[in-house]
């Protein structure tokens, strides 16, 4: 199976793909080099700086100090550059403190700027409109959709190879049953009803809870694609000799089931789990962004596009619309990688 | 299924029966979940509006709570409303809208009428373009045309639809100059129907279509080349070439019509996700379709208005589920046999 994922060129680089980001969300607080949280009213919708390599003819990358002028005609804030103040940027700079895989206390980012703090001279991707630096938010947004992925697949991949191993392995009533329910699932639009159990939420609860009932309501429409596939493949398999042996040697359904018969199709799980992976992705992104998934503080790609909602913020402060490159990006390298695994586990598929 | 039973009606009445049951089956559960899920929300629509009231300066006494809810029906247990709303539902009348202060039904039938034009728009775009693209493709294997489609077609399948409409909106408004948030020129909007005002609204609405029938477009025109490739090689069609039928005349005639069978029975699939999809495009180029509608009535928990919503967009997929599932037993006699 692997000899065939690799001979797939796109799907090795939806793959590679996918790793970088879950490298930079591993390492989201070092790339990050702005609290992502800190607000600064100094600093509201700075526009995407441009970090200059060269001064003087020596290597030696540096930004100007950014001067906050009001438009006296049309009110808008305007930011400009003070070519005379020169703030060097450092790698490996110490910036806010954070603990690195939740674990080793450090205060290193990337780069980071010496002399004036770098929470209120370096923009790299811009501000949003509470001064907050676009290009940290967009790490550690990145980090949170991609977890919520994780855990929204896990639980879907828990329900859809319990229900499709039994629906299979049983078939009759216990079959008919599940397939209908399954069936009704599916007919239903899946906005209105995410719309509506997100809805449900009260706007009180923390982040943790938050963040686990979009996961939960996410997954809730995500195993169905994953229990059919399975069915079909526990049904095959059914007949096969080596269940028959299992069976003749006196053991337990559950026991074939588990031990004999799901690890048999653990190519197909894998890659059925790959491709439901960006749908989840997209469908937090899409709650967040209509207002009802994540809420701040909570940061997500779709949190942070809630911010790019109409379309004279757009208009008029188009760095705000970033973080879509992003989800699109994940989006596309996850589907890519599925459909390769897909093709590398079933060849006749 | 197994025929232990030998039925008086015949294979395909049971079929249709079968079909029908599972269909209001279906419709019955979704209006249990839409009604569940109104009632999920801490607090309801009183505790809101008198919440709303006091930030505005108003005071609402205990008493005209209580009077409130009692003429609303909120006093009395859920399974008890849940009959109540449903047997008005069954006696088309779904109630008012205690956020907007007007009948349901005449909110939702306004705005029905561009939904449905927008997922059913979004659909036609799809097959409109699938088959062309898909034969083009199956027939010109390997040419750089196929590969910048196929490319381009795997990001209209991967990229959300909003995130494309928002592309979309930001693409027309910085270089176009065309904004795309409204449904409607401004000098049409009061306007009687006439020509001008139709072509208006096609205009408007060809973006927002052709953005929701691409993913859908997509998966078709794969399956399609996918199915072609495996009827391309079969000798019949050697024949065919080796009497030296015209290339394109081959094709179309006879490997096509075999690998058509996906345009029908992919219907019934792709719809909830037509659906979906054109609320939200709708929301985000605020569309007055039903997304927004229900988007403000679920966030204002008006819950006949979100609940109305829900049920009518459920029942109209599995209504269009089932038409597409007897289409397809009535073209492909083999579907019929397997149930």
């Amino acid at each position: 199976m692997r000899r065939r994922f690799v001979k797939h060129r796109l799907a090795v680089c939806g793959g590679l793909v996918v790793v970088a980001f879950y490298l930079a969300a591993a390492f989201a607080d070092f790339l990050a080099y702005s609290d992502p949280g800190k607000l600064d009213a100094q600093r509201i919708l700075v526009p995407p700086q441009r970090v200059s390599l060269w001064s003087a003819g020596r290597f030696s990358p540096h930004v100007y100090r950014l001067v906050r002028t009001r438009n006296p005609e049309t009110l808008v804030l305007d930011y400009s550059a003070d070519r005379s103040v020169e703030i060097p940027v450092v790698l490996f700079a110490h910036g806010y403190p954070y603990r690195l895989f939740g674990l080793f206390p450090t205060d290193i980012h990337w780069i980071g700027t010496r002399g004036e703090p770098t929470e209120s001279s370096l923009f790299l991707l811009g501000s949003d409109a509470l001064g907050r630096d676009l290009f940290s938010r967009l790490v550690v947004g990145t980090r949170t959709s991609l977890t919520i992925g994780l855990v929204g697949v896990c639980i879907s991949l828990v329900l859809g190879v319990i229900l499709g191993a039994v629906s299979g392995f049983y078939g009759g009533i216990v079959d008919l049953v599940i397939q209908r329910v399954i069936e009704m699932l599916r007919a239903i639009p899946t906005l209105p009803l995410w719309l509506g159990l997100a809805a449900a939420i009260p706007p009180t609860w923390s982040v943790t809870s938050v963040y686990f009932t979009i996961t939960l309501i996410v997954s809730f429409v995500g195993w169905t694609e994953l229990a059919r596939e399975l069915r079909g493949r526990i049904m095959s398999l059914r007949h096969e000799d080596f269940v028959l042996a299992a069976e003749l040697c006196g053991a337990r359904p559950r026991r074939i089931m588990f031990v004999h018969m799901i690890p048999a199709c653990t190519s197909h799980i894998i890659a059925t789990a790959t491709l439901a992976l960006p749908t989840m992705i997209s469908s937090e992104t899409a709650l967040s962004f209509l207002g009802l998934g994540l809420r701040s503080p909570a940061i997500s790609l779709g949190v942070l596009l809630n911010g790019a909602q109409n379309i004279q913020a757009v208009a008029l402060y188009p760095w705000l619309i970033s973080p879509a490159l992003p989800t699109a990006v994940i989006v596309l390298a996850f589907n890519l990688m599925g459909d390769g695994l897909r093709d590398a586990a079933d060849p006749y598929a | 299924m197994t025929h232990r039973v030998r039925s008086a009606i015949g294979p395909v009445a049971r079929f249709i029966c079968r079909r029908l049951a599972i269909g209001l089956l279906t419709i019955w559960a979704i209006s249990v979940l839409s009604f569940t899920i109104i009632q999920l929300p801490p607090g309801d629509f009183v505790s809101n509006y008198v919440a709303r009231l006091s930030q505005t300066g108003g005071v609402g006494t205990a008493e005209d709570v209580a009077r409130l809810r009692a003429d609303l029906g909120l006093d009395r247990p859920a399974y008890v409303r849940y009959v109540h709303w449903a047997w008005n539902v069954l006696h088309g009348d779904f109630g008012r809208s205690l956020d907007l202060e007007r009948p349901v039904s005449e909110l939702i039938s306004e705005r029905l009428g561009l939904t449905l034009l927008v997922a059913l728009g979004g659909l036609f775009f799809a097959w409109v373009f699938a088959l062309p693209i898909g034969i083009y493709c199956a027939s010109h294997r390997g040419s750089i045309a196929e590969y910048v489609l196929t490319v381009i077609g795997m990001v209209g399948m991967a990229v959300p639809a909003f995130l494309l409409s928002l592309f979309a909106m930001y693409v027309a408004f910085r270089y176009f100059d065309v904004d795309l948030g409204t449904v409607q020129s401004p000098q049409y909007l009061d306007a009687p129907a006439s020509l001008g005002k139709t072509v208006d609204l096609i205009r408007h609405l060809i973006l927002p279509t052709a953005i929701l029938g691409l993913g859908a477009m997509t998966r078709l025109f794969r399956i399609l080349r996918a199915n072609l490739l495996d009827e391309i090689g079969k000798p019949y069609v050697v024949t065919a070439r080796a009497k030296g039928m015209r290339e394109l005349a081959l094709i179309v005639k006879y490997p096509t019509r075999i690998a058509l069978n996906p345009f029908v029975s992919t219907v019934g699939l792709m719809l909830p996700q037509l659906v979906s999809g054109s609320l939200i495009i709708s929301l985000v180029m605020s569309l007055p379709t039903l997304g927004p509608l229900l988007l403000r009535a679920l966030l204002a928990q008006d819950m006949f208005l979100a609940g109305a919503i829900m049920l009518v967009l459920a029942t109209l997929t599995v209504v269009g589920m089932l038409i597409s599932d007897l289409l397809l037993a009535w073209l492909d006699p083999r579907i019929r046999l397997q149930y």
